[in-house]
């Protein structure tokens, strides 16, 4: 209005983040909470080598109670599966983007 | 004190280590080995983190010290069947050749995980993808840059393969991979110092000791790159050099590289008969697969059949320290059994 516009903070602020929505994905699909951050879903993502989609980065502000990129973000991947393939732990990541899409596009989440 | 025989199965560092000790301490001992000679993977490697101290060095201490009078070493000899009579262990081996033991103690160590597994390394498949351990060959010729076909000029090293892994089922660390990653980082550039040199890892475990400080003189004098990231795949490109995909982590963004050289940091996994000396002499087998002692803490060594004991990498994978402790742990805990 008077020229100045919100600046939005760049920290994680844990103790705000709305942290039921990760909640709920992770009860859907518990797989996530034993990623380790290697980046092999990075690596061999479809999508990820074509636009700066980063599935292992989506997953991390996920779990950290970070939504705003991800509903954008998400709708890139093909669900091909390749990442599921790959991943040393075993994390059904396919069921994880489609229970997360699932989850952020329902109404009563309040987030988007 | 009358005389008692410890049988002692596999004749790496562990087993060598306890005859040793158990000879010393005035018992009889009948070391077996299934291999045609002594010193385990001592064998395969050509300089031990985390001093670069020649294994030969430490195989030569060895084979002395299991040179002594109350020490048989049987070499080509499998343990075929067990039979247990009062707190003794008759073991029958090959040529039909009986030991009667008053104690028994395993120490049958590891094997290299088969990285062909990992067929998305192309181990086996591009000449230009081998193993730790098939580089620790390659570093006992003098000139290393001699040893490749083509030129060199760009190695890649992949942490954890065959390790913390779901997809082959081995969920544990094999612990001295990360090590050995950056001793023989280190080496390569010694001997082709034009190289780049690059390590792929997903963590960096040095947990013993001098070896964060292996790792930092890595990058300080060595300028060898850490990416935090694991490989995904490696496959050959038109011009028939090796291309690597992974995630720089720390950056956010997917990498893609051209190599000369892929080594494979292969794991460690329990040895191929430990199924059948679980099953002669009842032993419990842990989730990991590798032989599971009777408590973690105070009873490492021993294992829930009275009179059988465990040492060494057949346990846990494990360093060579570690191996020689636990192999006098091992000896000390047979002798209080044995003159109880
Ligand atoms: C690539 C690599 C590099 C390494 N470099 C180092 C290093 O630089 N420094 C360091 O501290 N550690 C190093 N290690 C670890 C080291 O190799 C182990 O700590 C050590 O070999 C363990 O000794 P061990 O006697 O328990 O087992 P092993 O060395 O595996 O010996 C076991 C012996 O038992 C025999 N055996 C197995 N089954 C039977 C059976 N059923 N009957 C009869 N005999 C049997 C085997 O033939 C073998 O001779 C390295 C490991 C790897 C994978
Ligand atoms: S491959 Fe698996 S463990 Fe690695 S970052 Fe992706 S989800 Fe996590
Ligand atoms: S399923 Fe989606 S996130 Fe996974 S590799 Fe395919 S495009 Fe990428
Ligand atoms: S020691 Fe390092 S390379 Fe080996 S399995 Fe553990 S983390 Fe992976």
């Amino acid at each position: 209005m008077w020229g100045y516009k919100i600046i939005t903070t760049n920290q994680i602020d844990y103790d705000k983040n709305n942290r039921a929505i990760r909640n709920k994905i992770l009860a859907l699909e518990p797989s996530l909470r034993i990623c380790i951050a290697c980046g092999a879903c990075t690596a061999t993502c479809t999508a990820g080598n074509l636009t700066p989609f980063n599935i292992r980065r989506m997953n991390v502000l996920l779990q950290r109670g970070e939504y705003d990129d991800l509903k954008s973000e998400l709708g890139k991947c093909m669900l091909c599966g390749k990442c599921t393939l790959v991943c040393p732990r075993g994390v059904n990541l396919r069921n994880l983007i489609l229970k997360t899409r699932e989850t952020l596009l329902n109404d009563e989440c309040h987030v988007l | 004190m009358q005389t008692k025989t410890i049988a002692i199965i596999g004749a790496g560092p562990a087993g060598m280590e306890a005859s040793a000790s158990l000879a010393k301490l005035g018992h009889q001992v009948v070391l077996i080995e299934k291999k045609a000679s002594t010193g385990g993977h001592l064998n395969n490697w050509h300089h031990l983190f985390p001093d670069r101290r020649p294994a030969k060095e430490l195989l030569q201490k060895l084979k002395q010290e299991v040179n002594h009078s109350n020490i048989e070493v049987m070499v080509n000899t499998a343990v075929h069947e067990v039979k247990q009579n009062d707190y003794r262990y008759e073991l029958v081996l090959s040529e039909k050749n009986v030991i009667n033991a008053n104690a028994v103690l395993i120490t049958t160590g590891f094997e290299l995980f088969d990285a062909a597994k990992k067929e998305e390394y192309g181990y086996g498949i591009y000449n230009q993808v081998i193993t730790n351990s098939d580089l620790e060959q390659l570093f006992q010729a003098d000139n290393l840059a001699a040893q490749f076909k083509k030129p060199v000029k760009r190695v890649a090293f992949v942490h954890c393969v065959g390790s913390r892994d779901a997809k082959v089922n081995n969920h544990y660390c094999s612990k001295v991979c990360c090590v050995t990653a950056v001793k023989q980082s280190i080496e390569f550039k010694e001997r082709m110092p034009e190289t780049e040199v690059f390590c792929f890892y997903m963590d960096m475990r040095m947990f013993g000791p001098y070896y964060e400080e292996l790792y930092r003189e890595a990058q300080e004098k060595w300028g060898i790159v850490f990416i935090r990231g694991k490989i995904s795949e490696a496959s050959q490109t038109r011009d028939g050099s090796l291309q690597i995909k992974a995630e720089d982590t720390l950056a956010s963004k997917p990498l893609r590289m051209n190599t000369d050289l892929l080594v494979l940091m292969a794991g460690m996994v329990p040895a191929e008969g430990n199924e059948h000396i679980s099953r002669q002499f009842k032993l419990a087998i842990g989730d990991n697969r590798f032989f599971k002692s009777k408590d973690n803490h105070f009873d490492n060594q021993l294992s829930d059949t009275p009179g059988v004991f465990l040492a060494g990498a057949c346990l846990a994978p494990m360093n060579i320290t570690d191996t020689i402790s636990q192999a006098r742990a091992a000896a000390l805990r047979i002798h209080e059994y044995l003159t109880n």
